[in-house]
């Protein structure tokens, strides 16, 4: 049964490409100092306020699963990893813009991932299963991160830029362009901070969408 | 026909041969920006492949000799070249760049590097008795013994590991028995831990909010009022803090090790099943046969095994190959360069092996080119290594197969 209570963002993408510091930027706003291989899934907890600054304002608390690992990776590998992909409620898919095969890999990523609503031995978790027959006009919210944006060569900025419009569209998502080693990417009121809270706000929204469907479901 | 065949043709095939494999298999999913990487590792790759080629020419005795003797000559000079002039140097070059603080004078510390290599190189010479004197510096024996060297140790090795290793791989004897769920069980643990971390870094992170809010954040506590603060507040909550995120951080090394558990597991499984295949049967049964070689092997019985031991060593090579491509490919960011010069030592040696393992009459023209090294040496010394690699493989694997099932047996 889905809640309030567990918001549960997937952090997706190849091996290197920065999804470490980017889950500990979002949630720390500090720069990670030594960023190390992920094995098998670290979590971590941002607090976002919804609505700030309204009557309606509420903190919750979203968590970050880092999911390690690369898409060709064995197959002993790849069901483990589908433990982590119980009851998602949002995808962050992030590539590197330096390297196009991370980009390309993010199809087989997403496709992984949302394939997986429950593991393959049946592993019934505690916070409900995720009923995707409902959820077939909804798919769970995406967004696009690219990172490592400063080590683009100016004359290539354009291209790079371009193909990861396409790249988001494919997605249905919005994008966002960044350097993990630098904060003010994410500062309050930047255009990047806007678009992040926009994506925590529709995944909220699609959480609150299935509560009150299976409400009705009830009656 | 035999024109066609010397020409250039040839040799590009097996060069664009190399560079497919390497763009398609070794960086599947992953770029190579460096394209001087990708021609070097082909060049390697043709060569070696041109190399094999040649002694099957040899013994079918197909060409004129004296082709053969030219090709010959070409190729070990070529290999030769890139193994000890291109490729470490490269690969100094890389390690070079990659150091900031020697970033201006790069072509300079990347000579340095070289002239390192050249020495121990060299070095590399002095214990073995693989020279006569009447050999002058610079000839083509002197490189080509201290390769062998290098190469003979590293295939011995492989060999050695993988002789043990691939019966142990394959036969179902050795398969711990692993049922659903055992995986089950493991899986639920690990979400079990996966949430508690949850929740405690929840915790965390409200009581690193609340702080905030009521200003016990350290670096404002000044003035009066601050010090009153510091003072009367209970310094419980710092404490706390640090106490909940040792919890954290011991659950996240348990996770860590759940998920390999886990991993382990469904790997097993999949080779149990794999085993109960019409594929997995045949390799259970090479297995034992195998297994059977290979002890006998390493009590090295000199029967008629000339001949089997060519088409065996033959298997036994390219199937280290294999595992050693694979390794490779499971290496994520690793510096491509490193793959290109192990890779060269490992052909230019398997030339030397397969010299060993061929019956006596095809062994005039190998002999004839790489000149009047001391082959008996290079026999004695991979049987040495390779019977210590495949003693210290056993003894490995067995600790390994021993502390497994024990990990298993959850309360």
């Amino acid at each position: 049964m889905a809640s309030l209570d567990r918001v549960k963002v997937l952090v997706l993408g190849d091996s290197g490409v920065g999804k470490s510091s980017l889950v500990h930027l979002l949630c720390h706003n500090q720069v990670l100092g030594n960023p190390s291989w992920t094995v098998g899934c670290s979590v971590d907890v941002r607090v976002h306020d919804y609505k700030e600054g309204t009557p309606e304002e509420k903190t919750y608390y979203i968590e970050l699963w880092d999911v390690g690992g690369s898409v060709g990776s064995a197959s002993s590998v790849k069901s483990t990893r589908a433990v982590f992909y119980n009851s998602v409620n949002g995808i962050i898919l992030v590539h590197d813009l330096t390297n196009k095969k991370s980009s390309q890999n993010l199809h087989r990523w997403s496709l992984e991932a949302l394939n997986k609503d429950s593991s393959p031995t049946g592993v019934i978790v505690s916070n409900g299963d995720y009923d995707r027959e409902q959820f077939a006009e909804n798919p769970i919210p995406l967004l696009l991160i690219g990172t490592k944006y400063d080590q683009i060569p100016e004359n290539k900025r354009n291209d790079v830029l371009a193909r990861t419009a396409f790249l988001s569209e494919d997605f249905n998502a919005e994008e966002i362009n960044l350097d993990c080693t630098n904060p003010r990417y994410f500062a309050a009121g930047s255009s990047n901070a806007v678009k992040l809270s926009r994506f925590f706000d529709k995944v909220k929204y699609f959480i609150k969408l299935a509560i009150s469907l299976q409400a009705t479901k009830v009656r | 026909l035999t024109y066609l065949v010397n020409s250039p043709v040839f040799q590009v095939l097996f060069f664009g041969f190399g560079w497919l494999f390497f763009m398609r298999q070794l960086f599947k999913d992953y770029e190579v920006r460096q394209y001087v990487v990708q021609v070097v590792f082909s060049i390697t790759f043709a060569f070696s492949c041109t190399m094999f080629e040649l002694i099957i020419f040899e013994i079918l005795g197909t060409l004129s000799t004296a082709s053969r003797y030219f090709h010959w000559k070409l190729n070990l000079y070529v290999i030769l070249l890139v193994l000890i002039f291109v490729v470490p140097f490269y690969i100094g070059y890389f390690v070079v760049s990659n150091i900031r603080l020697l970033q201006r004078q790069r072509l300079l510390f990347a000579c340095v590097v070289w002239f390192t290599f050249m020495y121990f190189f060299w070095k590399l010479g002095d214990p073995f008795p693989i020279l006569s004197p009447k050999h002058g510096i610079l000839s083509i024996e002197q490189l080509i013994s201290r390769v062998g060297v290098i190469g003979v140790t590293l295939m011995a090795l492989l060999s050695g590991f993988g002789a043990v290793n691939c019966p142990y791989t394959y036969m179902s004897y050795f398969l711990r028995n692993v049922t659903d769920s055992d995986i089950l069980a493991l899986e639920r643990r690990l979400q079990q831990t996966m949430d508690m971390i949850v929740s405690k870094k929840k915790r965390i992170a409200m009581t690193r909010r609340q702080m905030y809010q009521r200003g016990e954040d350290q670096s404002k506590q000044t003035g009066f009022w601050g010090i009153i603060k510091s003072v009367t507040s209970s310094p419980s909550a710092s404490e706390n803090l640090s106490l909940i995120q040792q919890e954290v951080d011991a659950l996240e090394e348990l996770s860590r090790q759940l998920f390999l558990e886990t991993v382990d597991l469904q790997a097993t499984k999949e080779r149990i099943e794999y085993s109960k295949t019409f594929q997995g049967k045949y390799f259970n049964v090479l297995g034992y046969f195998f297994s059977i070689y290979c002890v006998w092997k390493i009590f090295m019985v000199k029967f008629w095994s000339q001949h089997i031991s060519f088409i065996l060593v033959g298997i036994i090579i390219v199937t280290s190959i294999r595992g050693l491509l694979i390794t490779l490919t499971k290496v994520n960011s690793a510096i491509p360069p490193s793959c290109v010069s192990p890779q060269g030592m490992y052909f230019v040696s398997s030339v030397l092996l397969i010299r060993m393992s061929m019956p006596l009459e095809y062994r005039t023209i190998v002999t004839e080119v790489l000149g009047e090294l001391q082959f008996n040496f290079y026999h004695r010394w991979f049987d040495v290594i390779f019977l210590v690699s495949a003693l210290s493989s056993i003894l490995f694997l067995y600790l390994a197969h021993k502390q497994a099932p024990e990990k298993h047996m959850t309360p």
